[in-house]
């Protein structure tokens, strides 16, 4: 598991690689937050699962607590590239109504 | 059913074992004919399971899960997750969608999950006791794919 920073004018990317479960996503989320904190001047997070192998609801967890964190800094969350199962475990919990979520391009 | 294998699983209730225990049963589940979608099914269903044993049943301590993963000549697959951990006290409510007796980051999925990747869920609890969770699934095969 790991995440990539990067941080273009008013917009933080975080490339997420590896599994997202209840083991791995304090990290994940500590490294997220950071950066929500660290980039005043950003208004949008990307969260970016292209490389996201497995997530279990702790993955909609780990969206559900950066939206908070985002919000209170007047943020943006969107969240990309989720393979078909993500993107269905995301639209099962009501994600859509608080970031917008995009699929990946499975070819 | 006909059964024609079965496999049996202790292990500590360490989020570590998260990851191990959802290859271990998928891996064993994997001898019945599926797609590489119903085995994503069966790894999302222990992993939810099994953390809710981490984190609800043996919430301050450490206890065992208990897996079986039975396999049927019919294609079914059935996994039973068991602790003897606090149990449940009101077993429609912790199923309902997005409830969560923990709050922070736990999404009050874990149940919807399983249920909606799987085709039948049972939960049985006792507080104080324990809680068994079993799915059963239907593959459909590679054809699917």
């Amino acid at each position: 598991m790991s995440v990539t920073i990067k941080n273009k004018s008013t917009v933080i990317y975080a490339f997420i690689k590896g599994e997202i479960d209840h083991h791995s996503a304090p990290e994940i989320r500590e490294n997220i937050d950071d950066a929500i904190l660290l980039y005043e001047n950003a208004k949008l997070v990307v969260l970016d699962f292209g490389g996201v192998t497995f997530m279990d609801s702790s993955g909609v967890g780990l969206v559900m607590g950066r939206y908070r964190l985002a919000s209170q800094q007047g943020k943006k969350i969107r969240v990309d590239n989720l393979s078909d199962r993500d993107f269905r475990i995301m639209k099962m919990s009501g994600i859509p109504k608080l970031a917008e979520i995009n699929k990946r391009n499975e070819e | 059913m006909r059964k024609i294998n079965e496999l049996k699983l202790i292990f500590d209730s360490k989020s570590i074992n998260e990851s191990f225990s959802r290859m271990a049963v998928s891996a064993f589940a994997a001898q019945l004919d599926m797609s590489v979608e119903e085995l994503g099914d069966i790894k999302t269903v222990v992993s939810e399971a099994v953390t809710n044993c981490i984190v609800h049943a043996y919430r301050d301590t450490i206890g065992k899960i208990y897996i079986t993963c039975t396999v049927f000549e019919e294609g079914v697959v059935r996994i039973s997750v068991r602790d003897k951990g606090c149990g449940i006290d009101d077993i429609k409510k912790a199923r309902e969608p997005l409830y969560t007796s923990l709050g922070g980051e736990r999404s009050g999925l874990g149940f919807s999950v399983m249920e909606s990747f799987s085709d039948s869920l049972r939960v049985r609890s006792k507080v104080g006791v324990g809680t068994t969770v079993t799915i059963e699934k239907k593959l459909k095969g590679k054809t699917n794919d």
